[in-house]
C-alpha cells in the first residue's frame, strides 16, 4: 500500500521535464493512475518522479484540417465531453468515457495511458486502430512516432528514457465501434475489438490479445478481399498470442475476439 | 516537500514525504478520519473525496499532486444547517449498514449528481462502478441517489 | 401503537454519514508501535533461515521470529480435530499457506514497517504443495506428518449405509457441484490495537465476537479474562470471517502480546492484498449428489457426499460440513436420506464461516439436484418442488433437524405470482423457438436454513438512568446490522419510552458482562429476546418501587406504555413517568432496582423462502446478465422491515456474486491468482439489478418475539436460483451443468462440452 520512497520534482516546462528525466530510474507522473498503482504494490521503484501535471499547455483538443491534435495531458473525462472530439472522432471520445470508472477518468490522461502501454488499454487500442501519430519531445528535439511503431511490448514503448509524449494526432473519422467484453464494468478488457472505416479501408484493432494492442491484419485483409463479416472475423486471433489469466483463458479470448470482431464488422 | 492544500475550506500547510498518499495525508496529518482505506488497487472507492470539485480516489493521488488544490472530504459536506441532501437521502433510504464504504459513496454520488443532475437508474449504477459495498447489495444506495436527485442535490 | 414492525430509520447513522465512525484504524493511540507481518511467499516449505540484519539496520526497527515469540500453538479448536493441527502463532519450521506469518516487524510508523518487511530475507526449502482437496484426501503430501492424515474432520457416518437407498426409484440423477471458494471482502480490512497498563491488557479489535476473543487472547497470552479488556468499536463488516477467536487468526494475538512484551501500545491494519491472503475464506465444498424419485415427481431418496476444504489449519470452517449435511434435504420431505462429509486441510488460506456457513452449500446442491430431477422427468421445476415440500410443522428431517414453522407452498406461490412466472416461460419459449442468440433462463430456489444453529444464549441487560432513560447492554455485536436501532425498538416497546431515550451499548467486555457475539443470524432472536425480557423485568421491578411511592399495592400498578407513565389501575392520577420515578429512586438509593439482566438461550430457528432469478445468456460469448431477482423471505415476526430488507439485499448481493462473479483461485503451486480486488471479481452496482423483495411472516414458537434470523437468508436463497436460471437458459444446448461462477468463460465451456 505504501510506495517505496522516491524523490519528486515538478516540471514547469517541457524542457525542464526532459532535463529531469535525465536522471536514472526516473518516471513521468501525469494523472498517476497507471503509475501509482504499480508503486503502491512496489512493482515499480523509480528513484525520481517527474510531475508534469502542471503543464497546462498540454491539455487541449484542436482541429487541424482533417486531423485532431490532442494534448497528452488531456484527461479521459475531458475527452469524453469535448465537443470537437465528439464531432470529429466520436469513437475515441466514447471510448475515453468508458475507461476505468468516473474517479479514474477525472485523473487519468490519454498520454499516461498510451505511454504506459498496457496490452489491454482501450485508448491505446483505438489509437493503434486509427493509425494515430504520437508526438514526442526529447533532448534531441521533437519527433513523430506512428502508432504502428509505438507499442513495442508489454508496458514498453518506443519512447526514449528522456522523451515526453506531448501530443496525439488522430484522423477525423465517423462512426466506428469499440466492443469491450469485461467481467465487471470497472475491469480492463478481457478482450476488446475496435473497428472503423478510414479512407475506404476497414481497420480492426484488438485489446488484451497479446503483448501489445494489436491490429488484426488478417481480418483487415479478408475484408479488403470482399469477405463477409463472419468469414473475416474467423481470422481475428490469427497471429495473436492471447494471455491466460484471471479474466480468461487464451482459448476463450480467441473465441471472444472472433465473436466481437464479427459483431463490430456488422455494425460499422 | 512543503505543500498547501485547502481542505474543507481551510488552508492546510504541511511538509510531507513525496510518497505520502492524499488519503493518508488527510487521515494522519490532518486527523480527518472519515475517508477510509478499503483496498490497495484503486478498486473500491472507499477513499473517494472531491479534488477541485471532482471525485477522485485519494489513495491514488499523492498529497504533493494536490498541492494548491481544494479538497472536500465527507467531514466537509454537512453544514450547521444540517446534513447535505445526499447524506440525508442515504439516511432516509437505509443506504448504509456498516458505514465503511459510505463516505466514499456519498462523495462519489455528490460528484455524479453535479455532472448529471437527473441520472437514470443505469447511469447511476454505471456512475458508481468505481465504488464497492459488501453490506447493502447497492439496492438502497441506488434509491438514495435517486431521492437526492429528486431533491435537487 | 407499537413501534415494532415499523420501518424505523437508524439511530446510528449520523456518525457514519459524517465520517465519524470509530473503526479501530481511527483510534488515536499515542506512541503506538506499528506492526507489520512478513508473510510466506510459498504455500508449503520448510523455513531454512531468516536474516533480519538488513531490516534491523533501519533505525527504530526490530524484527521478531518464532524463536522470539513465547506463545503456545493456537488451537486446534475443541471440535475433535487432530491435536497436531493447531496453528503456530508465527510459523516456526514450516509454512503451510501463502500468507502465513513468518516474522513480525516492529517500527515507529507504517511506512518504515513496509520498508523493513521487504528486507527480511527468508530461506525456504520448498515442499510438495497440495491445493486440490481431492488430492489432499489421498494423504500423499501431508501438511501435518504427526497427524498422519490430511483429514481434519468427518461428519458422523450415516446410521445405515443402505445399498438399497434408491430402490423403487423410476429415475435417479447424479452429479457434482462445486461451491467454489470465496473471499469475504468486508470493506474494512482487519485492524487491531493494544495497550498494556497497570497489569491490564486492552485490545481494540475489528471483530464480531468481543467476549470470545477476550477469552481466547487471555488464554493465549497467559492472563485471566478479567485482566483483559476487548473493545470492539465500529466494525466495517464481518460476514463471519471476523469471528476472530474461532477462525484461527493469530495476528490479533500477536499484536496483543506485543503490547505487553514491548511495554508500548501496538497497532496493525492489514492491507487489502494482505487481507485476501490472511482473512479466512468461505465455501470451498465439492458436493456430490444422487437424487431419486418417481416419474410422477415424488422425490424418494437423496444422497450427498461433501468434500470440504478447510485450508491449512482447521478452524470453525472445518465443522461446516456437519451443517451442510444437517440441512441437506432442504425444504423437502425426503424419507430416505444419507449425507456425510469429510473435511481436509490443503496448502491454502483457512476457511471460516462466511455468510451462510455450510447452509448455502446444502441448498445449492439440493436445488440443483431437484431441477435436474425435474428436467429428467419432464416436469416443471415449480411443480416438482410443490409436490415435495414439508407441509406440517414442527418437522424433523431424516438428518435430525427440527424445523419449527414454515409455509413453503405459500412462499412459492407468492414468488411465482410476483415474478409473473407464466409470462416468463412464454417469453422463454418465444426465444427458444426463434433460436435467439440471447436466451432467457428462469431459475427457482426454495430454501430453508438454520439460524442460531448452535442453540446459543445471549445476554441482554436494561438499566434506567437517573434521568429516566434506558441503557441496553447486550453481548450481541452488530457490525452493520443495526442493533442500536432494532434492540432499542424492542426495549422501547416494552418500556413505553420513545426510541431516542433508549441507547444500546455493546462491544466493550468491561461494560457488558458476557456475550457470544453476532453470527449465525441469531442476534435479534436471542439478544433481542434477552433485552426484551430484561426490560419486562425492569417494568415489574419498577412497579414495586412505584407502589411504594404511590402507596399502592404492587399488583395494582400498571404501566401505560403509550404515555410512558405508571399509575394505579382504574385511576389515571396520580402517575409517575420513568423520569420522575428514576429521579426519585436515585435520591432514595433505589435506582439499582430499575436494572435487570436476562440470559436467553434459544432453540435454532428455520427461516425459509423462494427466490426466482431471471437471466439473459448470450450464447455466443457466454455472458450472463441477471435481469431480475424476486425474493420471498420469511424470517418470522419482523421487528424492523427496513433493516430486514437491508439484510436480504446485502445477502442477495453476495449470493449473486457467488453464482456469477467471484472465485478465489490458486495456481498448482499454491500461489493465489485472485489476491486483490482487480483480479477477484467483487461486483459493483453496475453488475447487478435492483432486487424485488417480498415479505412474509410465519412466526416461530422458539422465542417470545416470534423472530427467526434473516442475515444469511438472502445469500442462501439467491445463489441456487441464479445458478438454476443459467442452466435453464442453456437447456436448448443440451447443457445440464455449469461451473460456478457462471461467468462468460464457464458458460461458453459448458456449451462447448455439451456440443462435443
Amino acid at each position: 500500500m505504501i510506495p517505496a520512497a522516491f524523490d519528486y520534482a515538478r516540471a514547469a516546462s517541457i524542457d525542464e521535464a526532459i532535463e529531469l528525466l535525465g536522471r536514472e530510474d526516473s518516471k513521468v507522473l501525469a494523472g498517476g493512475h497507471s503509475l501509482l498503482p504499480l508503486l503502491k504494490l512496489r512493482f515499480a521503484r523509480p528513484s525520481l518522479l517527474v510531475d508534469i501535471g502542471r503543464l497546462d499547455d498540454l491539455r487541449y483538443v484542436r482541429e487541424d484540417g482533417d486531423r485532431i491534435g490532442i494534448g497528452a495531458l488531456s484527461r479521459h473525462a475531458d475527452l469524453a465531453l469535448d465537443p470537437i472530439l465528439a464531432q470529429g472522432c466520436g469513437l475515441l471520445a466514447r471510448t475515453a468515457g468508458n475507461v476505468g470508472d468516473p474517479q479514474v477518468r477525472h485523473r487519468g490522461t490519454i498520454g499516461g495511458s498510451v505511454a504506459h502501454s498496457d496490452p489491454a488499454s482501450d485508448v491505446a487500442t483505438i489509437l493503434l486502430t486509427l493509425d494515430a501519430d504520437f508526438v514526442a519531445h526529447g533532448p534531441d528535439g521533437e519527433r513523430t512516432i506512428p502508432a504502428a511503431d509505438f507499442f513495442t511490448g508489454p508496458f514498453e514503448t518506443a519512447l526514449g528514457p528522456q522523451e515526453l509524449l506531448t501530443e496525439i494526432v488522430v484522423p477525423k473519422v465517423e462512426g466506428g465501434r469499440y466492443l469491450k467484453h469485461v467481467r465487471r464494468q470497472q475491469d480492463w478488457a478481457t478482450v476488446a475489438v475496435a473497428a472503423v472505416r478510414l479512407n475506404g479501408d476497414v481497420h480492426v484493432g484488438l485489446a488484451a490479445m497479446g503483448a501489445t494492442p494489436l491490429r488484426a491484419r488478417a481480418v483487415e485483409q479478408a475484408v479488403a478481399g470482399g469477405a463477409a463479416p463472419a468469414d473475416a472475423a474467423a481470422h481475428a486471433a490469427e497471429g495473436a498470442e492471447p494471455p491466460s489469466d484471471f479474466a480468461g483463458s487464451a482459448e476463450y479470448r480467441a473465441h471472444l475476439a472472433q465473436v466481437l470482431t464479427r459483431q463490430a464488422l456488422e455494425q460499422i | 516537500m512543503k505543500i498547501s492544500i485547502t481542505v474543507n475550506g481551510t488552508e492546510q500547510d504541511a511538509d510531507v514525504e513525496p510518497r505520502t498518499l492524499l488519503v493518508y495525508f488527510l487521515r494522519e496529518h490532518l486527523g480527518l478520519k472519515g475517508t477510509n482505506v478499503g483496498c490497495d488497487t484503486t478498486s473500491c472507492g472507499a477513499c473517494t473525496v472531491l479534488l477541485d470539485g471532482e471525485s477522485v480516489k485519494s489513495c491514488t493521488v499523492l498529497a504533493v499532486q494536490a498541492d494548491g488544490g481544494e479538497v472536500t472530504t465527507i467531514e466537509g459536506l454537512a453544514t450547521d444547517a444540517g446534513l447535505h441532501p445526499v447524506q440525508q437521502a442515504f439516511h432516509e433510504n437505509h443506504a448504509l449498514q456498516c458505514g465503511y464504504c459510505t463516505p466514499g459513496f456519498v462523495m462519489a454520488s455528490v460528484s455524479l449528481l453535479k455532472e448529471n443532475p437527473n441520472p437514470s437508474e443505469e447511469e447511476i449504477r454505471l456512475g458508481l462502478e468505481g465504488n464497492l459495498c459488501r453490506c447493502t447489495g447497492y439496492h438502497n444506495i441506488l434509491k438514495a441517489v435517486q431521492a437526492a436527485a429528486r431533491a435537487g442535490a | 401503537m407499537s413501534i415494532l414492525g415499523n420501518r424505523v430509520l437508524r439511530t446510528e447513522d449520523d456518525r457514519f454519514l459524517r465520517g465519524r465512525g470509530t473503526y479501530v484504524e481511527n483510534l488515536d493511540l499515542e506512541g503506538a508501535a506499528s506492526i507489520t507481518f512478513v508473510r510466506s511467499l510459498l504455500a508449503h516449505a520448510k523455513i531454512g533461515g531468516i536474516d533480519k540484519s538488513t531490516a534491523e539496520a533501519i533505525p527504530g526497527v526490530r524484527v521478531l521470529t518464532a524463536d522470539d515469540v513465547d506463545l503456545p500453538t493456537f488451537g486446534p479448536l475443541p471440535f475433535g480435530f487432530p491435536d497436531d493441527m493447531g496453528r503456530p502463532v508465527v510459523a516456526k519450521d514450516v509454512v503451510r499457506f501463502v500468507g502465513e506469518i513468518v516474522a513480525i516487524v516492529v517500527s515507529d510508523d507504517r511506512a518504515t514497517g513496509a520498508d523493513a518487511a521487504e528486507l527480511v530475507m527468508v530461506d525456504y526449502d520448498p515442499l510438495p504443495v497440495v491445493v486440490d482437496p481431492q488430492e489432499a484426501l489421498k494423504d500423499e503430501t501431508l501438511l501435518f506428518p504427526g497427524a498422519g492424515t490430511n483429514v481434519a474432520a468427518r461428519t458422523q457416518p450415516p446410521a445405515a449405509n443402505a445399498d438399497d437407498l434408491f430402490e423403487g426409484c423410476d429415475v435417479t440423477v447424479s452429479g457434482t457441484l462445486v461451491s467454489q471458494r470465496l473471499a469475504p471482502c468486508p470493506l474494512e480490512p482487519r485492524s487491531t490495537a493494544a495497550q498494556f497498563e497497570d497489569g491490564r491488557l486492552t485490545v481494540w479489535l475489528s471483530t464480531q465476537t468481543p467476549h470470545q476473543d477476550r477469552d481466547a487472547i487471555a488464554g493465549m497470552v497467559g492472563m485471566e479474562p478479567s485482566e483483559v479488556r476487548v473493545i470492539a468499536p465500529d466494525v466495517g463488516g464481518g460476514f463471519g470471517a471476523k469471528i476472530v477467536s474461532s477462525s484461527g487468526l493469530t495476528e490479533e494475538i500477536m499484536v496483543s502480546w506485543l503490547a505487553r512484551e514491548l511495554g508500548r501500545p501496538t497497532r496493525w491494519t492489514e492491507t487489502r492484498s494482505e487481507s485476501m491472503l490472511a482473512l479466512p475464506h468461505g465455501r470451498a465444498m465439492k458436493l456430490t449428489y444422487t437424487i431419486g424419485g418417481s416419474k410422477e415427481g415424488k422425490v424418494l431418496a437423496y444422497k450427498l457426499d461433501v468434500l470440504a476444504d478447510c485450508g491449512a489449519y482447521p478452524t470453525l470452517g472445518a465443522i461446516l460440513a456437519s451443517l451442510t449435511t444437517l440441512m441437506s434435504s432442504g425444504v423437502y420431505d425426503i424419507p430416505r436420506l444419507e449425507a456425510e462429509g469429510t473435511t481436509v486441510v490443503t496448502n491454502t488460506t483457512q476457511i471460516a464461516a462466511f455468510r451462510g456457513a455450510g447452509r448455502p452449500e446444502a441448498i445449492q446442491v439440493i436445488e440443483c439436484a431437484v431441477d435436474r430431477f425435474a428436467a429428467e422427468i419432464g416436469m416443471d421445476p415449480a411443480e416438482v418442488r410443490r409436490l415435495n415440500y414439508v407441509g406440517e410443522f414442527p418437522h424433523k428431517t431424516a438428518s435430525g433437524a427440527n424445523y419449527d414453522s414454515g409455509d413453503y407452498t405459500g412462499a412459492l406461490d407468492l414468488a411465482l405470482r410476483s415474478a409473473g412466472y407464466e409470462e416468463l416461460r412464454a417469453e422463454q419459449k418465444r426465444r427458444r423457438d426463434e433460436q435467439a442468440t440471447k436466451q432467457l433462463g428462469i431459475g427457482l430456489s426454495s430454501y430453508v436454513e438454520i439460524t442460531n444453529p448452535l442453540g446459543e444464549g445471549e445476554l441482554g441487560e436494561v438499566e434506567m438512568t437517573a434521568g429516566g432513560e434506558a441503557i441496553v447492554r447486550t453481548g450481541s455485536f452488530s457490525h452493520g446490522q443495526g442493533h442500536e436501532t432494532s434492540f432499542a425498538m424492542v426495549v422501547a416497546d416494552r418500556l413505553g419510552l420513545p426510541l431516542e431515550k433508549v441507547t444500546v451499548h455493546k462491544g466493550d467486555t468491561d461494560e457488558v458482562a458476557s456475550g457470544t457475539g453476532t453470527y449465525g443470524s441469531k442476534s435479534l432472536q436471542i439478544g433481542g429476546t434477552a433485552s426484551a425480557a430484561a426490560a419486562e423485568t425492569v417494568v415489574e421491578q419498577a412497579k414495586q418501587v412505584v407502589a411504594d411511592y404511590l402507596e399502592a399495592n404492587p399488583q395494582d400498578v400498571v404501566l401505560d406504555k403509550g404515555l410512558g407513565r405508571f399509575h394505579v389501575a382504574g385511576t389515571a392520577d396520580p402517575s409517575m413517568s420513568w423520569e420522575e420515578l428514576a429521579t426519585r429512586a436515585e435520591g432514595d438509593g433505589r435506582l439499582e432496582e430499575l436494572k435487570a439482566a436476562n440470559e436467553f438461550k434459544g432453540q435454532p430457528t428455520f427461516p425459509f423462502g423462494t427466490h426466482i432469478a431471471v437471466v439473459e445468456v448470450d450464447s455466443e460469448t457466454g455472458q450472463v446478465e441477471l435481469q431480475r431477482m424476486v425474493c420471498v423471505d420469511d424470517a418470522g415476526t419482523i421487528v424492523n422491515p427496513m433493516l430486514a430488507e437491508g439484510q436480504v439485499h446485502g445477502g442477495v448481493g453476495i449470493g449473486v456474486a457467488q453464482a456469477l462473479y467471484e472465485h478465489y483461485t490458486f495456481g498448482d503451486d499454491g500461489t493465489p491468482l485472485t489476491g486483490n480486488l482487480v483480479s477477484y471479481a467483487f461486483p459493483s452496482a453496475a453488475e447487478l439489478p435492483s432486487w424485488e423483495t417480498i415479505e412474509m411472516e410465519t412466526p416461530t414458537p422458539a422465542n417470545p418475539l416470534g423472530a427467526k434470523g434473516i442475515g444469511e437468508s438472502g445469500t442462501i436463497g439467491s445463489t441456487p436460483a441464479v445458478y438454476n436460471a443459467v442452466v435453464d437458459a442453456l437447456a436448448p444446448f443440451g447443457v445440464k451443468h455449469v461451473d460456478m461462477p457462471a461467468n462468460g468463460e464457464n458458460v461458453w465451456r459448458a456449451i462447448q462440452e455439451a456440443k462435443a
